[in-house]
């Protein structure tokens, strides 16, 4: 890891370790100005996130398909032509220079998706539009009879019942024993027999494919990302991501219906499948953080905001589990960045939760009261998002001029605060999204 | 009426609303009797809803314990007259949009209401929303949306709407977690609601129900 000595350390020694190894990534800088710029920018994001007040307010914006539609290409472009999507990565940073680059791992590999015959979502081309982004097809992917299932065993849960309901490429999985048959001599023949026939071998052909698909959309997200950071200086937004254990449920599994029927009909099984997902939520994070050097973890939430549930069944349903996988990642040093979408209003109390330690995490919102959440949990951590989508969108440069003004004014007075948006954009009148990111410089240098 | 149905609904009570209601039913009570009492106990929830006291979880779950016990009633009421509606809604999740939670709350709570709903589904095109306002000519058309490119959607197809002379004499809302009074005023629509209760109380107003 970063030290010899990593099982021994703090997590506050952790984060130091972490930031330090951020700020110094092994980069070639395209000049010594740029790696200069590279490390001012991690700065920026270290003294926010510990409360302290940073020589300009960072700008970091959530950033979906705007680049592409900035560029004149459609979201089809970014999800099956990297030559594209490069191109657009590079205008885009180029003209704004934020100080977190645009998500490349949200533009998602259509050619992977084809190969595997994804059925979570939707995609240009395939079911909805090509100027369109990405959409997911709200669905029970989990039966409300199958929570034993998840709790005895995740692994296998996922393997022989989600995933081949997932993708149409791996239904065959359903005929495979699960690994943990393995472990005795006369146990062995017995799970490799299915590997002989033809859908297995069928299937197998294809994750090797889709492999090679994969890799070739790796090889392109690092050198696009990795042309921004060495030319530019900015860094990444995130090295890695993860969910809180009841989206994981509401988002893709049980869906947004199918978990708030459970939550009346079968509470308990509900409680015990969050807490079974807690690990390997922290430990999702943590492989991708260790491998990228980028300890910002980022982590968007969306089934408990406001009018998703009560305010108690927050604090009793959702919360616990999540407060868990938080606590997880900031003891090994890391750093949740949450996206709270939605209005979370009515959850500021509960987040502000003093178990969580001081200056290591952030909570970048949407629709909430941002004066009521400095007051309430920036008074604990990092926040920050907020500026609307709709008024990037139709909105005049005065009027986002004005907001941000208005929205650092009350907010980023004493540090702590990234001025982002309320909405991953897929779409802004590039005016708007200019006086966005120049009245951050201007008036987020000035507080 | 029953108290104790009503009550179980209230308080979404499943096993007992559906077992209340089957001993009604066995019990040879008025099958019109059972639907006010749900329906007096779903007013109730929607005021908690407006409230704050309830939130989408308990309007879901009452609508599944509504659906349990409309099944069961309904053998019992077909010879019985419809109740007479408060209006018609057109209601769909714009084109190149496929969330539908959002508008299938609407349409169950305007359901509820006494709502004549006709739902078009997601990702509707503009053509399809104004070839069925032109036959089912509702008081009220419903557009909703959770992305910024439903914006342009909505825009669209209140246009359409317009230009094939079919605005008169009705109303289009349009509602959606990112909709406000901007997006309102791009789309050219007659008005927006935050949630679905909102929804139905615009709908109320239009149509002079409220």
């Amino acid at each position: 890891m970063f030290t010899d000595d990593w099982d021994k350390l703090t997590a506050d020694q952790r984060f130091a370790a972490r930031m330090d190894a951020w700020q110094n990534t092994p980069i070639e800088f395209a000049s010594p100005d740029v790696a200069g710029a590279f490390r001012e920018r991690v700065q920026l994001w270290r003294d926010a996130i510990e409360l302290k007040k940073p020589a300009r307010v960072p700008i970091t914006p959530w950033i979906g398909l705007f680049p592409l539609r900035y560029s004149g290409f459609t979201g089809h472009d970014a999800y099956y032509d990297y030559a594209k999507l490069g191109q657009a990565w590079d205008k885009f940073h180029a003209d704004f220079r934020p100080d977190g680059l645009a998500m490349t791992i949200a533009m998602v590999p259509g050619k992977v998706f084809d190969i595997l015959d994804y059925k979570l979502y939707d995609w240009p081309g395939h079911g909805v539009p090509n100027d369109a982004s990405y959409q997911y097809n709200e669905r029970e992917w989990m039966k409300d009879d199958e929570y034993d299932l998840l709790i005895a065993d995740p692994s296998n849960y996922w393997q022989r019942f989600y995933v081949p309901r997932m993708f149409g490429a791996l239904e065959p999985w359903q005929t495979l024993a699960p690994f943990t048959d393995l472990c005795e001599a006369p146990f062995t023949a017995p799970f490799f027999v299915p590997f002989a026939l033809p859908p297995v071998k069928q299937m197998l052909q294809k994750m090797m494919d889709a492999g090679d698909a994969a890799m070739e959309w790796l090889q392109a997200f690092i050198a696009i990302d990795g042309k921004q950071m060495a030319t530019l200086g900015i860094p990444q937004m995130a090295g890695s991501s993860t969910k809180a254990p009841y989206d994981i449920l509401g988002d893709t599994m049980r869906g947004t219906r199918g978990l708030m029927l459970d939550k009346f009909r079968r509470p308990e099984k509900v409680k015990a499948a969050m807490e079974r997902l807690v690990p390997l939520a922290i430990d999702w994070a943590l492989r991708s953080a260790d491998a990228t050097r980028n300890p910002v973890v980022f982590i968007p939430i969306h089934k408990g905001a406001d009018g998703f549930m009560s305010d108690d069944d927050y604090r009793t349903l959702y919360w616990p589990t999540f407060k868990a996988v938080l606590l997880g990642l900031i003891e090994q040093g890391l750093v949740p960045m949450v996206f709270a979408e939605g209005a979370y209003n009515e959850r500021l109390e509960a987040i502000a939760d003093p178990d969580i330690p001081k200056g290591r995490m952030i909570w970048m919102f949407d629709d909430t009261d941002m004066a009521r959440a400095k007051q309430i949990v920036g008074a604990r951590q990092a926040i920050g998002g907020n500026v609307p989508g709709s008024l990037l969108t139709m909105g005049t440069p005065e009027r986002v001029d004005a907001y941000v003004k208005d929205l650092l004014e009350k907010t980023a007075g004493n540090g702590g605060f990234f001025l982002g948006t309320g909405i991953v954009l897929d779409e802004a009148d590039p005016a708007c999204f200019k006086a966005f990111c120049d009245a951050g410089r201007t008036y987020g240098a000035a507080v | 009426m029953s108290n104790e149905l009503k009550e179980a609904v209230i308080e979404l009570r499943e096993d007992d609303a559906l077992r209340i209601t089957d001993e009604l039913l066995s019990s040879g009570a008025d099958p019109l009797t059972i639907v006010a009492s749900c329906k007096e106990a779903m007013d109730v929830i929607g005021q908690r809803f407006a409230s704050g006291e309830a939130f989408i979880p308990e309007l879901i779950m009452a609508g599944e314990i509504m659906k349990g016990i409309t099944a069961k009633v309904k053998p019992h009421l077909a010879a019985q007259a419809a109740d007479e509606k408060l209006g018609t809604v057109v209601l769909c999740t714009v084109q190149g949009d496929i969330h539908d939670i959002g508008k299938d709350i609407v349409a169950s709570m305007l359901d509820i209401a006494g709502f004549d709903v006709v739902d078009l589904g997601v990702d509707v095109p503009v053509t399809t929303v104004v070839d069925r306002v032109r036959e089912v000519q509702p008081d009220v058309v419903g557009l909703s949306g959770l992305l910024t490119v439903a914006f342009d959607s909505m825009k669209a197809t209140v246009d359409a709407i317009g230009g094939a002379g079919l605005r008169e004499g009705r109303k289009i809302m349009i509602g959606g977690a990112p909709v406000n009074e901007d997006v309102c005023a791009f789309a050219g629509a007659d008005g927006w609601a935050k949630d679905a209760v909102g929804a139905v109380e615009l709908a109320k107003t239009w149509v002079g129900g409220a």
